[in-house]
């Protein structure tokens, strides 16, 4: 075991460092919440900014024109971006860190050829279209359906809780092909081109007042039978592959984020008078901030494991990103009930830029409790698959 | 950076487990709960095995290792539940001291020696460095009823000035932090191991009682909290023996916080699996947990380790 980075990576580091010091100050301003135009075009400038410089998919194999850099060299991306305050991967979240690597890794040539250089030069954002009103957790009993009509599918039904999807070019679509096998056996994974004839997005308010998610609905879609990843009612393996991605490794990037928040966390406590000194001066908030440090250090240390770990096996990350999400969200739940404990009546007025990033953080928090996986489902993963506990029922 | 385990400590690993599987079984490891002595026959085995030797140099009849390995070590004498002072006598044999020695911290009260009839030479920590002194001079009456079976205790009015060994102890007990961590880590893994094996086999209501989610989820919970632990215990091991990988302090602190939680918390819950039977003497899970609690004691209080972390940001 070694924790050291080598000479070539520290280069890598120094060149990264130098680079962003470079470029941040000529970066327009990041446009603010609603402005979802404007926020693609924020994110995907970066996105192609990176890419001209070398670093847009930092850990996608070379020959799909990925950098495909070491797994340190991968996590001192996520240090030295946030570090120096670079933007987040925003709307390219869906296309970099899972339909991509999906592609990668069940796509066809062409599939590969058409679509991987369009996300990595920012110029096609994806978004998710799996979950259904009535197919959440059980998202294989999802009920679109999809006909073959020569060389289409024609696809009718809704989607839900759909993010990026009114900002996004392509998604990835779950359909039924086959009523009659089995939930598992009847479901194919197809592209989904988001201008086609037919798609209605409707946005949705979620309860922190963004419109960031939305229903899609499908009224005789046509998609065409090249844009079929794997074979037909293969689809449910497929969107495992899609799935190791998303909870492997797409939460780690938030992580140092987390660390940063929770600084300025501490910074607040010094600030919050009480009694007659600041919340600092309370031994039990200082333990829980400090309680927060730990568990945040140690979810570093467990996705520097789980890079080794993937580096070394096939490349798709294993089932440790369920350990990683379970606890990481529930820190994250501990962190927003702290910064609600600390702002107490401040925490009402969303005024002030500092009070707003830790009350919205509160109630994110709860997205990540369900989105991707709820926690009651990662821990049915974890008790089956890695404990092999039998399955209820 | 390869934060995964090398070949040669995957060997050292199977060797310990093996060790450990072979000689130290339960049986024999709770046949001094009677006697409250420490086996002496096991402690040399210990000795031979390189346990204490591990990070000597070669050219002091050591193994030449560093904390990297000794963590792995230290897990898996957890996980086994191997009694006696085993991070104290490892720490010793830093300052070429033999035989089985034990550790007390002056200040913290009530003055509490482990396993003091067993011991040849004890440990002080105390705020001016690390002391030692002989065991037989440290005046202790063995406690009639104490918390762990397998650690007797022993109250002492007060103890001997002893010999300065390093007048900062601040690095030695970064190591045996680390080492405790490590061997919570491995207690926490092994009452999951055997939550999860009793949740397979017990049946109620025609299945095992592992398929019900209140169950399962309890022992998903276990994994997480050993798994993160774990991962903290390793980076504490690796950055003690190489610090520009990281801050030694906030490594270790940070491990044992949450390695000690793993652990009580592991062994709570193993006890809650395990239904009625979990509250029987007979079955060993108890032993783990009060192994847990009395190691979360050791060089401060989870209180005191969250103030740190606190400091840090
Ligand atoms: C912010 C956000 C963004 C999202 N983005 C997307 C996206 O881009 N694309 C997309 O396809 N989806 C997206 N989702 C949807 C998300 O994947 C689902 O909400 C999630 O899978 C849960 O499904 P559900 O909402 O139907 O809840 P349900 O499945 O109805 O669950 C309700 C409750 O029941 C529990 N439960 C359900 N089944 C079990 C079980 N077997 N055992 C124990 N408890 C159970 C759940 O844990 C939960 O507490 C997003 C959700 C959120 C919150």
């Amino acid at each position: 075991m070694d924790l050291r980075y080598s000479e070539s990576e520290e280069r890598f580091r120094a060149e990264l460092r130098a680079w962003l010091l470079n470029v941040l100050p000529a970066l327009p301003p990041k446009p603010s919440g609603e402005e979802w135009h404007a926020r693609r075009t924020y994110d995907t400038t970066w996105q192609r900014m990176l890419f001209e410089a070398g670093y847009a998919g930092i850990d996608w194999p070379r020959a799909v024109g990925g950098r495909e850099a070491t797994p340190a060299e991968q996590l001192i991306f996520l240090e030295e971006t946030e570090r120096a305050g670079a933007p987040y991967v925003g709307v390219n979240f869906v296309g970099l860190l899972h339909a991509g690597p999906t592609l990668v890794a069940e796509g066809s040539d062409e599939q590969k050829a058409r679509f991987l250089p369009k996300i990595l030069r920012g110029e096609e954002v994806w978004c998710q279209c799996f979950s259904e009103p009535n197919a959440g957790s059980d998202l294989a009993s999802l009920q679109t359906k999809a006909v073959r009509d020569g060389d289409h599918y024609v696809v009718n039904g809704q989607k839900i809780w759909t993010s990026f999807a009114h900002v996004a070019d392509y998604g990835e679509l779950l359909v039924r092909t086959d009523a009659d096998a089995p939930k598992h056996e009847g479901i194919t994974w197809l592209i989904l081109p988001m201008d086609a004839p037919g798609i209605e997005v409707r946005p949705m308010r979620t309860i922190a007042g963004s419109r960031e998610f939305s229903e899609v609905f499908f009224n005789d879609v046509r998609v065409p039978v090249a844009n079929r990843v794997g074979d037909e009612n293969d689809g449910w393996r497929i969107a495992m592959v899609t799935f190791s991605f998303e909870r492997g490794t797409a939460f780690v990037s938030e992580l140092l984020s987390s660390l940063r928040m929770l600084e300025r966390l501490a910074d607040l406590a010094r600030k919050i008078p009480r009694a007659d000194g600041t919340a600092w001066d309370d031994a039990g908030i200082r333990r829980d901030l400090g309680h927060l440090a730990a568990d945040f250090d140690a979810l570093w240390a467990l996705t520097k494991r789980n890079v080794t770990q993937a580096a070394r096996g096939t490349g798709v990350p294993g089932l440790g990103g369920s350990v990683f999400k379970l606890h990481y969200t529930e820190a994250r739940h501990r962190m927003g009930d702290l910064a609600m404990r600390l702002l107490d009546r401040s925490s009402l007025s969303l005024e002030d830029q500092e009070t707003a990033e830790h009350v919205r953080g509160w109630l994110h928090a709860m997205s990540m409790t369900i989105a991707a996986g709820t926690s009651q489902v990662q821990r049915n993963i974890v008790g089956e698959r890695i404990l092999g506990l039998p399955k209820e029922r | 950076m390869d934060f995964e385990l090398s070949a040669d400590d995957l060997a050292l690993q199977s060797g310990i487990v093996e060790l450990c599987r072979g000689r130290f079984t339960m049986d024999r490891i709770r046949a001094s709960e009677e006697t409250g002595a420490l086996d002496q026959e096991m402690w040399s085995e210990l000795v031979d095995a390189g346990v204490f030797s591990l990070r000597l140099p070669e050219d002091e009849g050591g193994v030449g290792l560093g904390c990297t390995q000794a963590v792995l070590v230290f897990e898996q004498l957890g996980r086994a539940l191997v009694p006696g002072p085993l991070v104290a006598t490892h720490l010793g044999a830093d300052f070429g001291l033999t035989g089985i020695v034990g550790m007390v911290d002056r200040d913290v009260s009530p003055l509490l020696v482990e396993h003091l009839d067993s011991l040849d030479r004890l440990l002080i920590l105390a705020p001016d460095g690390v002391w030692v002194c002989d065991a037989d001079d440290v005046q202790g009456g063995q406690v009639d009823a104490f918390l762990d079976p397998l650690t007797p205790l022993y109250a002492a009015a007060s103890l001997p000035k002893g010999q300065l060994l390093a007048s900062d102890g601040a690095g030695m007990k970064l190591r045996g932090a680390a080492l405790t961590a490590a061997y919570q880590v491995g207690i926490a893994t092994a009452v999951t191991e055997r939550a999860v094996a009793y949740a397979k086999e017990r049946r109620q209501f025609d299945r095992p009682i592992g398929s019900f989610q209140a169950v399962k989820h309890i022992c998903a919970d276990m994994l997480v909290r050993a798994e993160v632990a774990r991962a903290a215990v390793y980076a504490a091991g690796v950055i003690l023996d190489d610090p520009s990988a990281g801050d030694e302090t906030r490594a270790v602190v940070a491990a044992q916080l949450l390695a000690n939680e793993a652990a009580v918390a592991n062994g709570k819950a193993c006890v809650q699996v395990h239904g009625g039977m979990g509250f029987t003497w007979e079955v060993d899970v108890h032993l783990f947990l009060k192994r847990a609690a009395l190691l979360a004691t050791h060089f401060g209080s989870n209180d005191e380790r969250a103030e740190t972390m606190a400091a840090f940001l």
